[in-house]
């Protein structure tokens, strides 16, 4: 089992969503976070006064799957998320020792 | 965080609230207003009248029978009457000035004054509570140009500020406002008044006394006034907010509007020094607006600036509102009172000046928004919302004292000036280290010296206003706010503390001064 953490704009979650869908993954973790990479922030103008957001907003979607579906799952994200303008953001791929199904018990690839 | 609080701060709370209510003789004393015109003879007015008619040209005769019916159906009706009729300063109508128990079903064609007075007492109830949504404009824009974290703060300090200020209105403030030329302490200075006591007995149908254009009872007149009174102490809490101590902000702003606005109101609208000068302040320019503006800024340089405003190296890092829809909300709704607020103070519903100030007041908004939006455009190569919303009040401010004496041009012209005063006012205060989070300070302060002078510049002929005698009395005005809010937080300062610990700035007001938030179900906790 491989965890797949995608960081993406905000406005591509529902094309990622989609396409992680159509290659049959069935529930993904969706979080609202900020941060900045090489994209850096933007200024913003408050009464006259400039001042930098450094933190742009992203969204970090959290999806657990088998190791046959890693491929496949992480060059959806890839392709959804993809607009080739900086900023688009980053997928990290980590292994996962256990998964637990809370309502059934079911351990392992079954409760993914 | 400190959890503590210095009790000394909340036991002197309660003592100023205690002697205040407590003080001797407090519901006692009656109102007099009513009882210095002399006596009014209506036989004898009507025998005048009766000789003026028969010596009247073809032109003049329909006036003066207007005016004799008018007596004779009050003499029928058995209504009394204090005063007979004055000329209106515009000629539109000539007002009876007195008004008892006149009931419904009035046929004749001489009702007219009767008529007039029941509307113009009418638009001035309405008047009153256009003034009083003001102040669910002035809490909206507070609450939206700060941050989050202190949003019970202000919405607690303007509930109570409207709160305390109808009631030592009542207590102490109306007849200190207005002394009609009884002046108990220095003579057109300072005259302390009684409780409105017992209005029941002449707040139904007092007058003012004949000269002066006042269509409505005692009541009507106090209501009016009271709700312009809290104004100028909600004008400080914008300027002061997220990190004034809400204990010493809230005997601050009672003894504002308690005890400063209604001595310096009465140098103007109660007759005193300034009104002597022959100083145009229509609607409160200078009386509530600058007031107010030059009570903020003294508040705010005791103050210091909020936490974070500045770096090290002294330059503006901005604290953004939180929420500009409540921000455009406020502004809305301030426009909206300001119809009371300025319509209000024809004092009547005489049609010619009501027509021309809804106008003037109108355009000069609409020119505000329309100067501040493009001037914050050029400067900051962005159109600012927060300027084009402060560039309505801008204008408003600046046609409050000029509304009634101004062309519709001049009224377009005001407000395009003052929307650009008002943005480079703010950036000037910025610069300046005083921290007034909504421009109080540059919309009320600097914008009502700007409608002062307005009323002398754009004054139609025949209006008289001199331009010394207005700088004279924008000065008087201004001095006195800021002297008094300097004594007085300085002092406070000293007792009690006027800013709550850094920790409690961090936290927030809500949390530290109230132990509450505004929007609780932002937080993680398990739904029920």
């Amino acid at each position: 089992m491989k965890k797949i953490e995608a960081i993406i704009k905000p406005f591509k979650l529902d094309e990622v969503k989609d396409a992680l869908s159509e290659v049959g993954l069935a529930g993904m973790t969706v979080t609202e976070v900020k941060g900045f990479g090489r994209q850096k922030g933007h200024t913003e103008v408050y009464r006259g006064s400039e001042y930098t957001v450094d933190f742009l907003p992203k969204i970090k979607l959290e999806v657990v799957v088998a190791d046959g579906q890693v491929e496949e799952a992480s060059k959806a994200i890839c392709e959804a998320a993809k607009t080739g303008k900086i900023g688009d953001g980053k997928v990290f791929i980590l292994p996962v020792e256990e998964a637990i199904r809370i309502r059934t018990d079911e351990k392992g690839e079954e409760a993914v | 965080m400190k959890k503590t609080k210095p009790w000394i701060s909340r036991l002197l709370l309660a003592a100023f609230m205690a002697v205040g209510m407590l003080a001797p003789g407090a519901y006692a004393a009656e109102n007099d207003n009513s009882t210095k015109a002399p006596p009014y003879d209506v036989q004898a007015n009507l025998a005048e009248l009766k000789a003026e008619l028969a010596k009247a040209g073809e032109g003049n005769k329909e006036g003066i029978e207007k005016k004799i019916g008018t007596l004779e159906y009050a003499v029928e009706n058995g209504i009394t009457l204090e005063s007979g009729f004055t000329d209106d300063e515009d000629g539109d109508a000539d007002i009876l000035q007195s008004y008892v128990g006149l009931s419904g079903g009035v046929t004749t064609k001489y009702e007219y004054a009767f008529d007039f007075f029941n509307v113009s007492m009418l638009w001035t109830v309405i008047a009153a509570a256009l003034v009083f949504i003001m102040h669910l404009g002035f809490s909206a824009l507070e609450v939206g140009l700060t941050r989050s974290k202190n949003t019970v703060n202000i919405l607690f300090k303007n509930a109570f500020i409207i709160s305390a200020g109808l009631i030592t209105y009542a207590l102490f403030g109306f007849n200190t406002h207005y002394p009609l030329g009884d002046w108990n302490t220095v003579e057109n200075w300072l005259s302390f008044g009684a409780p409105i006591g017992d209005l029941n007995d002449g707040g139904t149908d007092f007058s003012y006394g004949p000269g002066a254009v006042l269509c409505m009872t005692g009541f009507g007149d106090f209501i009016f006034q009271a709700m312009f009174a809290a104004t100028a102490a909600t004008i400080v809490s914008g300027a002061v907010a997220e990190r004034v101590k809400l204990s010493t902000f809230m005997i601050f702003a009672t003894l504002l509007v308690g005890i400063a606005y209604p001595i310096v109101g009465s140098w103007h609208w109660g007759g005193g020094v300034l009104d002597g000068w022959g100083f145009k302040d229509f609607a409160g320019s200078a009386v509530v607006h600058a007031f107010g503006g030059f009570a903020a800024l003294a508040c705010v340089i005791i103050l210091g600036p909020r936490k974070g405003k500045y770096d090290s190296d002294g330059n503006v890092k901005p604290i953004p509102g939180h929420n500009m829809p409540f921000a455009a909300v406020g502004v809305f709704l301030l426009w909206f009172g300001w119809y009371g607020f300025n319509g209000g103070s024809v004092l009547s519903a005489a049609p010619g000046p009501l027509g021309l100030v809804f106008t003037t007041t109108s355009l000069a908004a609409a020119a505000g928004v329309v100067s501040a939006a493009l001037v914050s455009w050029i400067v900051f190569s962005k159109p600012d919302l927060s300027m084009a919303l402060n560039g309505a009040l801008a204008g408003l401010v600046g046609i409050t004292a000029n509304a009634d004496i101004v062309t519709a041009k001049g009224a377009v012209v005001i407000g395009l000036i003052a929307g650009v005063i008002v943005v480079f006012s703010v950036i000037a205060l910025d610069k300046a280290k005083i921290d007034d989070p909504v421009g109080a300070i540059s919309v009320h302060g600097t914008c009502g010296i700007w409608g002062i002078l307005a009323a002398y510049f754009f004054q139609v002929e025949g209006s008289g206003v001199e331009l010394g005698v207005q700088i004279k009395g924008i000065l008087l005005v201004a001095a006195a706010a800021f002297i008094f809010s300097l004594v007085v937080f300085g002092a406070l300062k000293v007792i009690m503390g006027v800013r709550v610990s850094e920790e409690e700035e961090i936290e927030g007001l809500d949390l530290a001064e109230h132990g509450q938030e505004a929007y609780p179900d932002f937080t993680v906790k398990s739904e029920n």
